[in-house]
Order: C-alpha cells, then sequence, then structure tokens
C-alpha cells in the first residue's frame, strides 16, 4: 500500500505540473507598458513554486516507497539531526525563496507603486460608488471643480457633487460612465470611494486597487493598445457587486478629443 | 292672468324640485397650465452602459427627466392637486402601477392617495432594488429579480419623496402621496385640470422636483369653471 502511495504522489505531482509547463491557461493580453514586468515575476514565481512542489513530492514520495513495508520489531531510523535539523532546513529553504521572489519582484511592484506620475500624464478622476464607477475630466480649463458631498445628486446625473450654478472650474468639468483614454499617454486616476469598499482591477492592465473610504488613492498607467476591456469590482461592496462594472475605454489621440469634444457639447 | 302665473310659479317649483331630487350640481373645475420662465438646465444623456441588458434597448441613450419641457414653455412632471379645502377621500380600490422598464422608471412622477395600493413591476432583465426616501413615512428598499411578482406597498400620510434605485444610480422617480382624489400630474402640454369640486375656498399647489412648490387660491361657488397658470423661475444648473 505504501508503495501505491509513493506512486499516487509522484503522478498527482506531475499532472499538477503539466497545465502550468505547456501553457495550457494563457494569461490575458498585456495592454500596458508595466505589464509585462509584471508577468516575468508571475512567470518566475510560477516556476520557483513549481520547482519547489514537484521536488518536494518526488522527496516525499521516495521516502514514502522506501520506508514502507517496515518489518515488525526492526530498528527505527529517526533523519539525522532529528526535528531541530528539518525545521532549520524549512526555515533557510522556504525563507530563501520568499526572499528571492521579493527581491527579483521589486523592481516591478515599483514600477507601479513607487514612481511618480509625469507631471502631464492625463489626470482623470474616479468615484466608486455603489454600485457603478463614475470619472471626471477636467474639462477645457483643465481644472477641477470641487466637490460637494451634500450636492450629490444621483437622480439628477450630478455623481461628484459639484455645484456649477457657483463654481466656474466645475461647469466645463465632462463626467462619464466610461473611463475614456488616449493610448500610449500616460494617464494618472485620482480615485476615491463614495460610501464603502471597492477596488478597481483592470486585468489587461494588470493593475489593482483597493479603495477604501476616506483614502485618495492614485494609480498610473499607459495603455498601449486600442480596445474596450472591462473594469470590475474587486471587493465585496453590497447586494449590487456581482454587476458592478465599467469600460476602460482606450481610443487613438485623434478618437479621444473628438470623444472629449462630444461629451462637452452635452 | 292669474291662472298664467300660477302655471308659471308652478312649474317653476317643479323644476326646483326635480333639480333639487337629481342631486348636488356637478362642481366646478379648476384648470390651466404649468409654465417656466428663463432658461432649464439641460438634461444629459444617461450612461447605461453598466447594464447592457438596458443600454441595448435604446438608439440613443435616453435624457435624464428632471426637467422635461414641452412646446410653449410648458413644463411636465409637475404635481397640481388640492392641498387644502377638499375633505380627505376614501381610498381607491384600484393600484397605482409603477414600472421598472429599460432602466428607469415609468412613469417619472407617480400620484397616488394615502393608503391606496401601489404595484410595483420590473420589466427589465436585470435585478432592481427600489428605495424610496420618504422623510415621515417608513423608508424600506426591496430587491425584485426579473420576472418576480410585483410587489406590492402602501404609504400612510401625505408625503412627496423621491425613489431611487439601489442599483442603478441614475435611475430617479417620485411619489407623491396625497390626501385626496383631486390631482393630476401634468404630461406634454403641461396642462391639468381638476374637476367636480363643490363649492369652497381651495388651494391649489403645482409641485416640482427641481423648482419646489407653488400655492394659489381659488374660490369656487357653483359650477363654474376657473382657469389659473403656475410660473416656475427655471434654473440653467
Amino acid at each position: 500500500m505504501g508503495k501505491l502511495l509513493a506512486i499516487v504522489l509522484v503522478v498527482i505531482a506531475v499532472l499538477s505540473a503539466y497545465p502550468i509547463v505547456t501553457h495550457m491557461f494563457v494569461l490575458p493580453e498585456d495592454i500596458s507598458t508595466h505589464g509585462r514586468a509584471i508577468d516575468q515575476q508571475l512567470h518566475d514565481t510560477m516556476l520557483e513554486a513549481g520547482l519547489s512542489f514537484v521536488g518536494a513530492q518526488i522527496v516525499l514520495a521516495v521516502f514514502v516507497w522506501g520506508f514502507t513495508n517496515r518489518k515488525e520489531g526492526s530498528p527505527l531510523k529517526s533523519f539525522p539531526g532529528g526535528a531541530k535539523v528539518a525545521v532549520i532546513a524549512a526555515f533557510v529553504l522556504v525563507g530563501t525563496e520568499v526572499l528571492a521572489l521579493g527581491v527579483m519582484g521589486q523592481k516591478a511592484w515599483a514600477q507601479v507603486y513607487f514612481t511618480s506620475p509625469k507631471p502631464n500624464a492625463l489626470q482623470v478622476q474616479v468615484q466608486a460608488e455603489q454600485f457603478a464607477y463614475y470619472f471626471r475630466y477636467a474639462g477645457p480649463d483643465g481644472k477641477f471643480g470641487l466637490i460637494h458631498p451634500d450636492k450629490i445628486d444621483e437622480g439628477n446625473q450630478n455623481y461628484f457633487g459639484l455645484d456649477p450654478a457657483n463654481e466656474v472650474e466645475a461647469r466645463d468639468d465632462i463626467v462619464s460612465g466610461e473611463l475614456v483614454v488616449p493610448v500610449n499617454r500616460e494617464v494618472q486616476l485620482l480615485m476615491h470611494a463614495k460610501d464603502v469598499g471597492h477596488s478597481f482591477y483592470v486585468r489587461e492592465l494588470r493593475l489593482q486597487q483597493d479603495f477604501v473610504p476616506g483614502l485618495d488613492l492614485s494609480l498610473h498607467f499607459t495603455a498601449t493598445k486600442i480596445g474596450k476591456y472591462e473594469i470590475v469590482c474587486t471587493q465585496l461592496c453590497g447586494l449590487g457587486h456581482y454587476n458592478m462594472k465599467a469600460y476602460l475605454n482606450v481610443m487613438s489621440e485623434a478618437d479621444y478629443e473628438k470623444w472629449l469634444k462630444e461629451q462637452a457639447a452635452q | 292672468m292669474r291662472t298664467k302665473q300660477v302655471v308659471v310659479v308652478g312649474l317653476a317649483m317643479l323644476v326646483v324640485a326635480a333639480a333639487a331630487k337629481a342631486g348636488p350640481p356637478a362642481g366646478g373645475t379648476i384648470s390651466g397650465k404649468v409654465t417656466y420662465e428663463g432658461t432649464p438646465a439641460k438634461m444629459k444623456p444617461i450612461d447605461m452602459s453598466k447594464e447592457p441588458s438596458c443600454a441595448k434597448m435604446y438608439t440613443t441613450p435616453p435624457l435624464a427627466e428632471t426637467v422635461v419641457t414641452g412646446a410653449g414653455n410648458s413644463l411636465e412632471n409637475v404635481v397640481v392637486y388640492i392641498s387644502a379645502g377638499a375633505p380627505d377621500d376614501a381610498v381607491p380600490s384600484t393600484a397605482a402601477v409603477f414600472t421598472q422598464k429599460g432602466c428607469r422608471y415609468i412613469p417619472h412622477v407617480l400620484a397616488f392617495q394615502v393608503n391606496q395600493e401601489i404595484k410595483i413591476q420590473n420589466e427589465d432583465q436585470t435585478s432592481h432594488n427600489i428605495h424610496p426616501l420618504p422623510k415621515i413615512n417608513r423608508e424600506w428598499n426591496k430587491s425584485q429579480p426579473p420576472g418576480t411578482p410585483a410587489i406590492s406597498e402602501k404609504y400612510d400620510k401625505a408625503e412627496i419623496f423621491p425613489v431611487k434605485c439601489n442599483v442603478h444610480p441614475w435611475m430617479h422617480g417620485n411619489f407623491a402621496v396625497l390626501k385626496n382624489s383631486h390631482y393630476v400630474v401634468t404630461g406634454d402640454g403641461g396642462t391639468f385640470s381638476l374637476p367636480n369640486l363643490p363649492p369652497g375656498k381651495y388651494t391649489v399647489t403645482a409641485w416640482h422636483e427641481s423648482y419646489g412648490d407653488q400655492s394659489q387660491e381659488v374660490t369656487i361657488s357653483g359650477s363654474e369653471a376657473k382657469t389659473i397658470t403656475f410660473v416656475f423661475k427655471a434654473k440653467p444648473y
């Protein structure tokens, strides 16, 4: 029975590794400038974890095979050094693995989170609420009007609480349900949540950011491919969470300018 | 000569008796038109891209319905009702119907009476969660998946308040819970007519969700028709 278990262990390990090694599941296309570094990190992690996993299973199978069917009364052999050696070995092995991954991946992380956006990045404000995202552009004057939470009136399409009657900067602000950006141009998202926790996730951009109520968060990215991509909420926010999404529409620079003009005219 | 006078008086008495037997007179009517002056805010198209099952029902995105205007500066969706001078009426047995269709509320303003049943239907392929926002009535919200039966509710206090959908932020409507049966919501053209008013001194109130409310006093002494107009000041934002 023991030998059968050893065989089963090896079979399971190999079968688990097979889909990964043969790339049966392909990552979604990468449309961002930092995506490559993140995908590389994913690949490295999978490789390292995969080798460790298969290796550990094979070692386990070897021991199971070798020490099964012990004869009654024969002396028990203990691992040289006992438990202490095993624990230290585990610390060293796992510790090195995690440290290596962290060191190798810090550049990818830093590219997304520790660099500032370029000064001329296109700023778009993102508000997450139950259960939609709304996006605000500064309009022709380049300035965002102030937000007045007491003036929020969704039935009248005033999602941000702008006061165009009394503030000139707010009059030309463009509010949209779609995040429209020009291709190959750095975009800075100024994010906040209106009510509860949400999360902004665009898998093709390799970007995910939780919206914590009360925090003003910022992300920046450059989209490299024209198309329509889904933004989904990945933080449970209530009964409409399953339905909460918006679309990222990456357009050519010319189309983007045209879209801006159309929105301003409304 | 005397006989003729007697006959005339006798006939007159018969007519009066017949009129008295026929019951009280049909009553007066207050009618008129609701208009605005100034520039109303431009209604923006609604972006329903997050709900494709509703977005595809429109060839061009529909406009928000906060201020709906018509020819001759007329104002739609104004609730015109008798706020004083008329006694409370019995609760009608028919229900007022509020429909969610194309991710919008139809009608935009639903007027009905205190304790009258309202039926809320969902004709869309998506779930809605209707959330009326009264201040003095009991506040509630109810989920309504597609294909489920109508929600039946009623309100026991007179109040006018907004209605929203917790799932779709752009959906917006209003409930007007009124004490008597003398009310009308203006449609295209902004006209209204309140018939069957017994003689008395009435206060007619016109309410608009963005422009507030105005009242006028009208006295009906018989079965005449009186015409009044309401003019609201439009705001550009």
